[in-house]
């Protein structure tokens, strides 16, 4: 062959030999990870043989018309010849290819349905995505579900601290996972589509509202694996990561077994916070903590919202007037229209915390109180 | 192929063709009046670039947001507007009407028909465009912005959860979609019924080919487009729930009727393309097309199979694994005429005597830079890896090669091969190189890396983006930037172009250059074929 076509057949080899040679590290910069379950394995090998048959393809195609490009031009003499067809050749090209298909095809059906087994798990989550956070229910612990959101700071996004590590990769609480275990994800959505996808355990699944899909990992590695939403669900999209922690079997029993304690002493926290009242000063601390994690995506940090898609909070009527209150625990409660429902998310003394934070803040100024027990009244009528 | 007569209009004194040249309208009048074929293209091709500029400067501000890690510039809310709005523009403002344009001025010429078949529906398949745009782009001022769901729309993100500008939305689709059919029917009407006496099927030109069959998949596809924006409309205005779970609808049942008339229209946007390249390549290489027929065959067979393959862009949706691998194999089946089609142009180089104009520079290219997103789009029909792929950067790169340096390249290569013969003068050749140069280039730092994030995990339509991904973004934007300024090459090249200033060049203009259309005098004559041509 001559220079110019070794020359870039060297290229593409260095290109690709440094994509390569990066994969043995722990997070790839510049190539897929080969993940920690054996059929994330299975989809980078995939990958890989794909991707070198595509190279050798490219190769050899450009290879022969750089190589025309360089003997055969007109200032070199060269004459054109006269063929224009050749029935051999144009069919041995068609079924050459088909062949080539049929190699790759095999592989990749049986891996794809290695993926589609959902069946025979050993532990099964419910997985709910909704603008822009996800929730997590443990089937087998009906005690034990989450919110996970975004943990980054506002901060951070804004430019006025320095970024941590993990930026936009963290959330106040991770899915926490046993290794070694089939692992069976639920997933769905409340609101519009979003997609789960946690690249080291190949899975990407998309949560539709109404539907429940299915996905399984069976995680080789403890360690922490992180995500993002992959389907545009609105403003927020890029802000809603997901983070993964696999734990050896006994330490999730013992993570478990603690937080089915935790959510039982929640519970008897919440029954003592209905016994008593909050302060004014306590509920607008709580009030604004809840605020800018849960609110303030859509409703801003200045309550001015961004109309007309998320309503302002400030100087509306919802929040300023006495007889509204109802109405105001109630949109927090069951949502209404594209306001999300945050009943599950929030305990009752937050919604009253933040119900009153809403009443007092940016010049909001009613002097109204909202007591845990308010709302308990609004959701259990006692 | 070559004529017996070529009859020029401009020799002829009878007073038929006299008449015709007095009533030319002047100034604005005679753009808005006009039937004849060849003003029609102008308008095409002009109201292409200024909306690939349009189209362009949104790309530039999502560039610059994705420029550094943080929000910098503009908020998310308006961040998936500009990639929604771009996406659109560049489909349907930019690569669909250029290659519209192209069909106006070249299919008459290449079949020896004096015009299109349905001239006066022919302006009005034209002028409704504008509108259509004006409506899209006014929706950005609108009260909560424009369409944020991206130029896919998926329910319900477009329906309970986009704001009011969606009537808008909806209703510049139809206006597309109507200007589209309108188009294709013509098309399809001048090639069946005008093709001059000897001009048989087998004889037509590649570019005519293609867009005839370009033409029949605008046909079906775009009403079901219309249909699928129409149910978004009622869905979110007059309550029914096509797709919404709680009425009984389906959100998935959306993403079928959308890719099916996707995948065809990704194939609307490449025929044309192949018909292209399939002129210029043998014009520089001076010698015969390699495999007239298979090419036929092979773009018969893609358009076909374009039709069984729409759900590769719903693998991840929770479809059957039966579905997945039939949609899985379908697609794989897609690359064999396609790489046919790849194998014959590097065959027609094959000892030809190959010199290296700039329309050629384009074409070759093409060559090079297509295949490099066929080759991605091989590996995203890998349904397993496609779970890794999909909604990524990789498929950013991927639309992109064949999108930009495929389609778009292949315009440029059209403009610069027949610009001479529209003007009558050969283009500044200097600006044209510059063009090419700077044009490869950064359009290479700009999509090139971005398979490399994709593949590292940077979800795609996203205005943030976490840390390890920097460093490449960073030098994507700036071969965003320098490409976006390379067009600007373009348009002094075109403005000095369209003023005529340039060498006079003869009527072949290109040594090598075979068809009809070239043995017209240059500048083509504003009615060409009036007694049509015999071919042998
Ligand atoms: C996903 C975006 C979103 C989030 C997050 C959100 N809201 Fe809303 N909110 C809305 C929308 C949309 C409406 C308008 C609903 C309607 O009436 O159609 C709304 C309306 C309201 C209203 C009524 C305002 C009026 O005058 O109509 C209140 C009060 C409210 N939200 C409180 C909250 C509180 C408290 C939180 C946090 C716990 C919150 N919202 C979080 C989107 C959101
Ligand atoms: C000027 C050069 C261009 C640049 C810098 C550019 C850049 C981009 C970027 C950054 C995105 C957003 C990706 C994402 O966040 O998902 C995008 C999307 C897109 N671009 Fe381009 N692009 C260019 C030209 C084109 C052209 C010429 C076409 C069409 C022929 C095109 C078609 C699209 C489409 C269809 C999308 C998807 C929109 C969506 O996500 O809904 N682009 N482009
Ligand atoms: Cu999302
Ligand atoms: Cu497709």
């Amino acid at each position: 062959m001559n220079r110019i076509s070794t020359l870039l057949t060297g290229v593409m080899l260095a290109f690709s030999n440094s994509a390569i040679a990066t994969t043995a590290a722990e997070r790839s910069d510049l190539n897929l990870r080969p993940g920690v379950s054996d059929i994330s394995l299975e989809v980078y090998d995939l990958h890989m043989l794909m991707f070198w048959i595509c190279v050798v393809i490219g190769v050899l195609v450009f290879g022969v018309m750089f190589y025309s490009m360089v003997m055969h031009r007109k200032s070199t003499g060269a004459k054109p010849a006269n063929f224009h067809e050749n029935v051999k050749v144009e069919v041995l090209w068609t079924i050459i290819p088909f062949v080539i298909l049929i190699a790759m095809a095999w592989p990749a059906a049986t891996t794809l349905i290695a993926m589609e087994d959902t069946s025979e798990a050993d532990v099964t989550i419910l997985v709910t995505g909704s603008q822009w956070k996800w929730h997590y229910k443990y089937q087998d612990n009906p005690d034990v579900e989450f919110f996970s959101l975004l943990a980054t700071q506002q901060e951070q996004i804004n430019n006025k601290f320095t970024k941590g590590e993990n930026y936009l990769l963290e959330v106040d609480r991770p899915l926490v996972i046993p290794t070694g275990k089939k692992v069976r994800f639920l997933i769905t959505s409340d609101d519009v589509i979003h997609s789960w996808w946690v690249p080291d355990f190949a899975i990407k699944k998309d949560a539709n509202p109404g539907f429940i899909n299915e996905a399984w990992t069976n995680v080789n590695e403890p360690g922490i694996y992180r995500g993002q939403c992959a389907e545009l669900c609105g403003k927020d999209h890029g802000f809603m990561p997901i983070v993964v922690i696999a734990k050896g079997p006994a330490e999730y029993s013992t993570w478990l077994q603690e937080q089915e304690t935790a959510a039982i002493r929640a519970n008897e926290e919440e029954q003592r916070l209905l016994a008593m009242n909050m302060s004014m000063d306590e509920l607008m601390t709580q009030g604004k903590k809840v605020y800018d994690t849960a609110c303030v995506a859509c409703h801003q940090a200045n309550g001015g919202g961004l109309p007309p898609m998320f309503p302002a909070l400030k100087g509306s009527k919802i929040a300023m007037e006495k007889q509204n209150i109802p109405v105001h625990i109630d949109y927090i409660i069951n949502g209404k229209n594209n306001m999300p429902a945050f009943g599950k998310q929030l305990t009752m003394s937050e919604i009253a915390a933040v119900v009153t934070y809403e009443r007092n803040a940016w010049g909001n100024n009613t002097g109204d109180m909202v007591q845990a027990k308010d709302v308990n009244l609004m959701i259990n009528g006692k | 192929m070559s004529t017996e007569t070529v009859n020029e209009a401009h020799d002829s004194d009878d007073g038929h063709d006299a008449h015709h040249e007095h009533h030319i309208p002047k100034g604005l009048l005679r753009w808005l009046f006009t039937t004849n074929h060849k003003d029609i293209g102008t308008l095409y091709l002009w109201f292409a670039f200024i909306m690939f500029l349009i189209g362009g400067a949104m790309a530039m501000v999502i560039r610059a947001e994705l420029f550094q890690p943080g929000l910098q510039i503009v908020d998310p809310h308006f961040f998936n507007q500009m990639t929604t709005v771009h996406g659109l523009i560049m489909v349907f403002g930019a690569v669909m009407p250029a290659f519209t344009g192209l069909a106006n001025w070249l299919v008459p010429m290449m079949i020896g028909a004096p015009d299109m078949a349905l001239p006066r529906m022919n302006n009005w398949s034209f002028w409704i465009l504008p509108f259509a745009f004006l409506i899209l782009l006014s929706s950005l001022f609108m009260d909560g912005g424009g369409p944020a769901f991206g130029w896919t729309f998926y329910a319900p993100l477009s329906t309970q959860y986009s704001g009011d500008s969606t009537a808008l939305f909806v209703f510049s689709v139809h206006i597309m979609g109507i200007s589209s059919i309108m188009g294709a029917i013509n098309v399809v009407v001048t090639i069946l019924n005008m093709r001059a006496p000897g001009m048989t099927y087998m004889k037509m030109p590649l570019f005519v080919w293609t867009w005839l069959i370009t033409a029949f998949l605008l046909i079906a596809v775009m009403p079901v487009l219309a249909g699928a924006v129409t149910m978004v409309l009622t869905d979110k205005f007059f309550g029914t729930s096509f797709f919404d779970a709680a009425g009984g609808g389906d959100p998935v049942m959306f993403q079928h009727i959308f890719w099916f008339f996707g995948h065809p229209e990704v194939y609307i946007m490449i025929l044309p393309a192949f018909g292209i390249i399939s002129a210029i390549v043998p014009t520089f290489s001076r010698k015969k097309l390699f495999g007239y027929a298979s090419m036929v065959y092979a773009t018969a067979s893609i358009a076909l199979l374009s039709f069984i393959v729409w759900a590769h862009h719903m693998f991840t949706t929770g479809m059957p694994v039966a579905a997945e691998m039939f949609f899985m194999f379908a697609t794989m089946l897609i690359s064999v005429p396609t790489g046919v089609k790849v194998f014959n142009w590097v065959a027609t180089m094959w000892r030809g005597s190959l010199t290296f104009e700039v329309p050629m520079m384009f074409a070759i290219a093409f060559i090079v830079l297509f295949t490099i997103g066929g080759l991605s789009g091989l590996m995203l029909a890998i349904t397993p890896a496609d779970f890794q792929y999909h909604d990524t950067y990789f498929v950013v790169a991927h639309f992109h090669y064949v999108l930009v340096t495929g389609a778009v390249f292949s315009i440029m290569a059209a403009v610069y091969y027949w610009l001479p013969k529209w003007t009558g003068k050969m283009f500044d050749i200097t600006l044209g190189k510059w063009h090419f140069w700077c044009s490869l280039i950064s359009v290479n730092l700009l999509f090139f890396p971005m398979h490399f994030v994709g593949l590292a995990g940077m979800p795609r339509r996203i205005p943030d983006y976490a840390l390890q991904f920097a460093d490449i973004n960073k030098w994507v934007s700036i071969g965003g930037f320098a490409f976006g300024l390379s067009q600007l090459i373009f348009l002094v090249l075109i403005i000095k172009a369209c003023r005529k200033i340039g060498e006079p060049v003869s009527d072949q203009v290109w040594e090598g250059a075979e068809g009809l259309e070239w043995e017209i005098p240059s500048p083509a004559p504003y009615h060409t074929f009036e007694t049509p041509p015999f071919i042998k």
